[in-house]
């Protein structure tokens, strides 16, 4: 079987170097590394953002060529930001997806977003409206998703809930999803695959259990595992600066 | 549905009565002479009345269209210096250039709106906070109008200030209806061109990357917004001078019956911009006041509080 996305060579002058990348269907991969490490370009030079040098195929189609309601299909993304300007109702919002209305109900529900969803996105909680968008990008059901820090915002149960809603969604079949995260707890926990980046590159790809905790993290964050917490590693100039 | 309804009827109301009022003296003349009662309505009214419809839904349409691109609802026609920009190049063409037929009029124009709504993307950049987009609209036309002055003041013509003070306010009194085709077939053209792009304009609302994922050329519809609106209101603005306001208000309401999609607003502000230049019109020529207001004037004295009160508004909703 081919892979679902295959992304070969893709460059951004001063963000991304020759970053190539397949992933499976079936597949949740966790995007980790330190802020500026070039995950958000990543997942920008995937989505068609950002122009990047290099080829993106998902399920054999190159996304570019697409218009927006089959793009809509193949892959869908979250930005980091927040941020909507307009003060649209929930609803309205998701249904700017390419959705149908089943389908946005059913995002709507997934989210339990049902109550709020006459509501208008000012009025809502941060949380709220962090899960207003998610539904936006779930909605159309692509088979990619591409979410920047989805469960940024989230509470704690809303956390859990929403990588285990992910989880499930893509071993569903013929779905993939690639998730740019921090907590590397949550992403040994529900990721099938963690791909480390750092200034611009892919430094590490493999399963969680011979990541996590391994030289590479290790030495692109400075952090290790000990007590069952993450510290800072002590190193003989002292701990490593969190900047 | 029924706002749909609502808004044609206002529609058809404003422009019977524009068509209509004064009553009494078309009456007269209609009672001695219907002959003459015709030609008032044909060639003296109806020009009128359509040029305050089209400008009015060109400037609601394109009022709607730039405020989905920056993505602020203080963006308008007016407060960017796109009118005022297409008033220099119609000055700089008739008084300068010499050329006063309509078509040269209306490229100058043109060409005077595409160059304000250029430097104002230069200068706020594409998603501009409201104050940046604010001090550069107030910068260009701060600069078209000096420019606009010094155009008047270097033009050979001894009466040029004379001659251009009524079109400049905004004017839409003894215009044929050849002048009122000249503004009012390009500012159609440029209202369904715009519908086209409402579903990209709404796309946007969802963020410049989420609208890029999804397959909409940003540059290509920016590039869009820009050309077919300087197009319109310039075409606009070289038969009827600038008039303020309508394109900031219009859109402003629009979204209210869109529930806030900016690009589904477009239709929607274009007729209620265009009953609103009629509501104004009507409203100049028939003020007890002895002599014709210029339009200008009634939009700006109706729509200035409504600005500050917009100001307020959302200064009160930032500290909230």
């Amino acid at each position: 079987m081919s892979a679902l996305l295959e992304a070969a060579s893709l460059s951004l002058p001063g963000r991304l170097t020759e970053a190539s990348l397949t992933l499976d269907a079936g597949t949740l991969a966790c995007l980790v590394g330190p802020n500026g490490s070039g995950k958000t370009s990543l997942l920008h030079a995937i989505a068609g953002i950002a122009r990047a040098g290099g080829s993106v195929e998902i399920g054999g189609v190159d996304p570019s060529r697409e218009p927006p309601a089959r793009r809509a299909r193949l892959l869908g993304y979250l930005p980091a930001s927040r941020d909507i300007q307009w003060p649209l109702v929930a609803r309205d919002l998701v249904a700017l997806g390419g959705a149908t209305p089943a389908e946005i109900e059913a995002a709507l529900a997934a989210l339990e977003l049902e109550d709020v969803a006459h509501r208008r996105l000012d009025r809502l909680s941060t949380g709220e409206r962090s899960r207003v968008l998610i539904a936006r990008a779930l909605a159309p059901r692509p088979r990619l998703l591409l979410l920047d820090e989805p469960t940024a915002n989230l509470d704690p149960l809303w956390q859990i809930r929403l990588m285990e809603m992910l989880k499930e969604d893509v071993a569903a079949g013929g779905r993939a999803a690639l998730v740019a995260i921090h907590d590397l707890d949550a992403a040994a926990r529900f990721a099938d695959r963690i791909i480390l980046m750092n200034e611009g590159r892919i430094v590490a790809d493999g399963p969680p259990a011979e990541l996590i905790d391994g030289p590479h993290v290790r030495a692109v964050f400075g952090i290790e595992k000990s007590g069952g917490l993450w510290r800072p590693l002590i190193t003989p100039a002292g701990p490593r600066s969190s900047r | 549905m029924s706002r749909a309804f609502l808004l044609l009827a206002a529609l058809a109301l404003v422009l019977a009565l524009s068509l209509a009022l004064p009553w009494g003296d078309l009456a007269a003349l209609m009672r001695e002479s219907p002959t003459l009662g015709w030609a008032v309505l044909i060639d003296l009214r109806l020009p009128r009345a359509l040029l305050a419809l089209s400008y009015g839904a060109m400037l609601g349409a394109a009022g709607a269209a730039i405020q989905a691109l920056f993505a602020n609802p203080l963006a308008s026609p007016d407060l960017t210096g796109t009118t005022s920009g297409a008033a220099l190049g119609a000055v700089v063409t008739a008084y300068l250039l010499g050329l006063s037929q309509p078509l040269a009029l209306s490229a100058g124009a043109v060409v005077g709106a595409l160059g304000a709504l250029v430097l104002l993307l230069a200068l706020a950049g594409p998603r501009a906070e409201t104050a940046t987009l604010l001090l550069a609209g107030l910068a260009i036309s701060a600069l078209t109008g000096a420019l606009t002055t010094l155009a008047l003041a270097l033009a050979p013509s001894p009466f040029a200030f004379y001659d251009a003070y009524d079109w400049l306010m905004g004017s839409l009194v003894d215009r044929s209806l050849a002048q009122a085709a000249f503004a009012g077939v390009p500012a159609l053209l440029s209202i369904l061109l715009l519908m086209r792009i409402a579903p990209a304009l709404d796309a946007l609302a969802l963020g410049e990357d989420v609208a890029q994922s999804l397959g909409h050329d940003l540059r290509a519809l920016r590039l869009q917004v820009i050309c077919i609106g300087a197009f319109g209101v310039g075409a606009c603005v070289a038969i009827c001078g600038a008039i303020g306001f309508i394109g900031l208000v219009a859109p402003i309401f629009a979204r209210r019956l869109t529930r806030g999609h900016p690009g589904r607003a477009i239709l929607p502000a274009a007729l209620i911009g265009a009953v609103l230049l009629t509501i104004a019109d009507l409203a100049v020529r028939t003020a007890p006041l002895g002599r014709t207001l210029p339009i200008g004037v009634a939009t700006a004295l109706v729509g200035a509080p409504f600005f500050l009160w917009l100001v307020a508004h959302m200064r009160w909703r930032l500290r909230a």
